[in-house]
């Protein structure tokens, strides 16, 4: 019997899939480039000094949090690089490197990592970060710390800025689209990114780019982007008195693009069924939309997010698949 | 050829792995010296030998009588002297009784073995019984006596025969080589199961990634106005035994319940020509068509093997091991059961041995979830795989059963997906386990 014990013995299957996380994490991270370079044309090279700053203290908090807990190293899943690239992403490319590194140790040592590390965090690592920054250090983050595009100069205010301060009121797309060049970006401005705003959140066309090779991948499915533009569309549409260029203005304006593609599909926080996941679309767009029309903020894509996140785990709940066999009990 | 394509919701692509043979004819086996015929190949009750030590024997003949009813006989493969009865390990992992017989290499065939009559003038029951006698038993793999599935408890009706050559397990292609080879048994052997559940309407379905077998099975059944021969999409566990039924037929068997209770009677394909060969010929269930596949086998085969030869003598016949050998498994890559010995006996629910070299045998670290969903997406039962597993690691076997354990039909497809690594069917198993022994528990209160 002794050769008896030459072979490996474990339960099927036996063979496995090419799926790793790290894998995951490397074609969400291919998908951000395109939104980074957009950054860096649009607001200079400190767009990619705070990324990497960010970055790298989210790796290196990570490091630091499971030595200390004595857990294994698991840096190489490349799961807080992409953390850090979505905070830096949030912040304006002229925030303070020592802000960003708080956000960052926030972000992987508080949010991540006391609730248990990857995969167990119940709301998004980056954007409690940002909401974090935010409320430390209001004035840093926003208005008065965005630039705008091509110059070193400080902007006058946000697309979302401006569509609160009533500078859109009672206009047309057409007359818009041509007349108000000085004072807002047009839709093609807001479209490629060449308006004032977060590093990330500036191009809807480059994270446009990202998310569809996202879902070509099938990193995600297109369900909660989707749901979530969908409805602030149409209630923008509703809200902003029945005005297309209004709607149209809403989804290219601020985070949303970076929201719905890349922070409310985060697989932690976001429902895992197909029906949960049109919840948090829908969930997510009614209150950035509300926020946006009726609240203090003039954005209010991370809120939204971070409130569905703590939804997540009821709305998974109540969304139980129905199993095979279960509807018909008789032939 | 107008053939439809038909699928199911969920499952997974694993690569398929089938080159190696699936251009290879089936070669027939050398006769073994020995051959170690368990009393226990099936589902159910083993059998009692009826033969024993110093017994001369002859091919075909019976030499385990079925106790109890879900239950089915065992037949001599080879003529020669019985040198022991005794338990001997076998591909389940324990040991069962075996009858040992001494091959005399004459192949002299028992009195028993003539042929019982044509399909025409052959009864119902009297169909049913000769399947019964012939020991023969599902040959997808997990090998549940096939009288038991033709009868139909009372109060359901049939009016399906499904006939299963999906072969989705990567790998195998001992299925594709019958259909291709010998599709007029297949297809005698579905009007034979027709006949002896009087239903009207048989369906033959194979993956799309076999159109030879598509088209051998559909030129051999091109006269029969009752079967219809269906492309399956390639996916795997097309051929689980409730998604073929879903899509052939769109009836989805209830969660517990039987496909009796959809109208349905699936069998595999090499139980069919199984079933065409034991009325033809009266030649009962002793010989197989085995696969030998796999990076750490020399020259992978399609062989036709007597049951009983053990899996050293197969894989001998096929060159021996190449390389180091991690893993050697009886059945598929995808539930097929790993073996840590290679000294047991080929038995009738033996489609392959796959030999996984060591590389290919390492095992995956595990990591966090990280709740990608894709587990869920894949199941075929629409299950939640990680919820169940998370559950069961955590002990809680209750929550476990709550959330359908039990619905699990152990395809694999979840841990194959999983990018985490995590092992979700595994774990799923061990709650299905500790559920059915609480419910016994409970039982004998």
């Amino acid at each position: 019997m002794l050769d008896s014990t030459m072979f490996r013995v474990t339960s099927s299957p036996h063979i496995r899939s090419g799926e790793t996380t790290q894998r995951i994490m490397l074609d969400v991270i291919i998908a951000l480039l395109p939104a980074l370079f957009a950054g860096i044309y649009y607001f200079g090279m400190r767009s990619l000094i705070v990324t990497l700053v960010s970055v790298l203290f989210a790796v290196a908090t990570e490091v630091a949090m499971q030595k200390i807990m004595k857990r294994p190293v698991t840096v190489d899943d490349l799961s807080a690089v992409v953390t850090g690239i979505l905070l830096a992403f949030n912040v304006p490319s002229t925030a303070p490197l020592w802000m960003v590194a708080i956000g960052s140790i926030f972000a992987i040592a508080i949010v991540k990592h006391c609730f248990g590390g990857l995969g167990h965090n119940f709301i998004n690592p980056a954007l409690a970060a940002r909401a974090m920054l935010l409320a430390s250090w209001p004035v840093r983050m926003t208005s008065s710390a965005f630039l705008t595009p091509g110059t070193d100069a400080v902007s006058s205010a946000t697309p979302l800025a401006a569509l609160k301060a009533g500078m859109l009121d009672g206009m047309s797309g057409a007359t818009a689209a041509t007349a108000t060049v000085q004072t807002v970006p047009t839709i093609m401005d807001l479209f490629i990114g060449n308006v004032a705003g977060c590093i990330g959140e500036t191009s809807a066309l480059a994270l446009l780019i990202g998310g569809l090779y996202l879902v070509y991948r099938g990193v995600i499915s297109f369900r909660i982007p989707v749901a979530y533009i969908g409805t602030v569309a149409i209630l923008s549409f509703i809200f902003g008195g029945f005005n297309p260029y209004i709607a149209v203005y809403h989804i290219f304006a601020g985070g949303l693009f970076l929201g719905a593609i890349f922070m409310a599909t985060d697989y932690s926080t976001s429902p895992m069924t197909a029906k949960g996941q049109i919840i948090m679309g829908l969930g997510a767009g009614i209150l950035t939309t509300l926020i946006r029309f009726y609240g203090a903020y003039p954005e209010g894509v991370s809120y939204s997010i971070l409130l569905m996140n703590v939804a997540t785990p009821l709305i998974d709940r109540f969304t139980m698949t129905k199993k095979f066999g279960e509807v018909k009990k008789s032939a | 050829m107008n053939i439809r394509t038909l699928s199911f919701k969920g499952g997974t692509h694993p690569p398929h792995s089938k080159e190696a043979t699936e251009k290879l004819a089936v070669v027939k086996a050398k006769s073994p010296e020995v051959v170690v015929i368990p009393m226990q190949q099936h589902i159910g009750a083993p059998c009692e030998p009826i033969v024993k030590v110093g017994d001369e024997v002859k091919v075909g003949q019976k030499i385990g009588e079925p106790k109890g009813f879900v239950s089915s006989p065992v037949h001599s493969s080879v003529s020669g002297k019985v040198i022991a009865v005794e338990p001997r390990l076998y591909s389940g992992g324990t040991k069962v009784n075996c009858v040992v017989i001494q091959n005399d290499m004459q192949d002299t065939i028992s009195e028993t073995v003539k042929p019982k009559g044509s399909l025409e003038t052959l009864s119902a029951d009297e169909i049913k019984e000769i399947i019964k006698e012939s020991g023969i038993v599902g040959m997808g793999g997990a090998a549940f006596p096939t009288h038991v599935k033709l009868a139909i408890p009372p109060g359901k009706t049939v009016d399906t025969v499904i006939l299963n050559g999906a072969e989705c397990e990567p790998y195998l292609t001992s299925d594709h080589r019958l259909m291709l080879e010998n599709p007029d048994a297949v297809v005698y052997g579905l009007k034979a199961l027709m006949k002896a559940l009087s239903v009207t309407k048989g369906f033959i379905g194979i993956e799309n990634n076999k159109p030879d077998a598509l088209e051998a099975m559909y030129n051999a059944a091109k006269d029969e106005k009752d079967i219809e021969v269906v492309a399956l999409k390639t996916k795997y566990p097309q051929g689980a035994e409730k998604q073929l039924i879903y899509a052939c037929t769109g009836r989805e068997v209830p969660s517990g319940g039987l496909p009796a209770d959809v109208g349905v009677v699936v069998n595999n394909v090499g139980t069919s020509a199984a079933i065409a060969d034991a009325i033809k010929t009266g030649i009962p269930l002793i010989q197989r068509i085995v696969t030998v596949t796999g990076k750490g086998v020399k020259n992978p085969q399609n062989l036709l093997v007597k049951i009983g030869t053990s899996f050293r003598e197969v894989i001998d016949e096929c060159g021996g091991f190449s390389g180091r050998v991690g893993k050697v498994v009886a059945g598929g890559p995808m539930m097929g059961i790993a073996q840590y010995s290679i000294d047991i006996p080929v038995i009738k629910g033996t489609s392959g041995i796959l030999v996984l070299t060591e590389e290919e045998a390492k095992l995956p670290e595990p990591s966090n979830c990280i709740r990608c969903g894709k587990c869920v997406n894949v199941c075929p039962i629409n299950l939640m795989p990680f919820m169940i597993s998370n559950y069961s690691l955590l002990d809680r076997f209750d929550k476990a059963e709550e959330v359908n354990a039990m619905d699990c039909i152990e395809c694999g497809s979840c841990s194959f997906i999983c990018p985490a690594k995590r092992p979700l069917v595994d774990s799923i198993r061990v709650a299905k386990r500790e559920i059915l022994a609480k419910r016994k528990k409970a039982q004998s209160k």
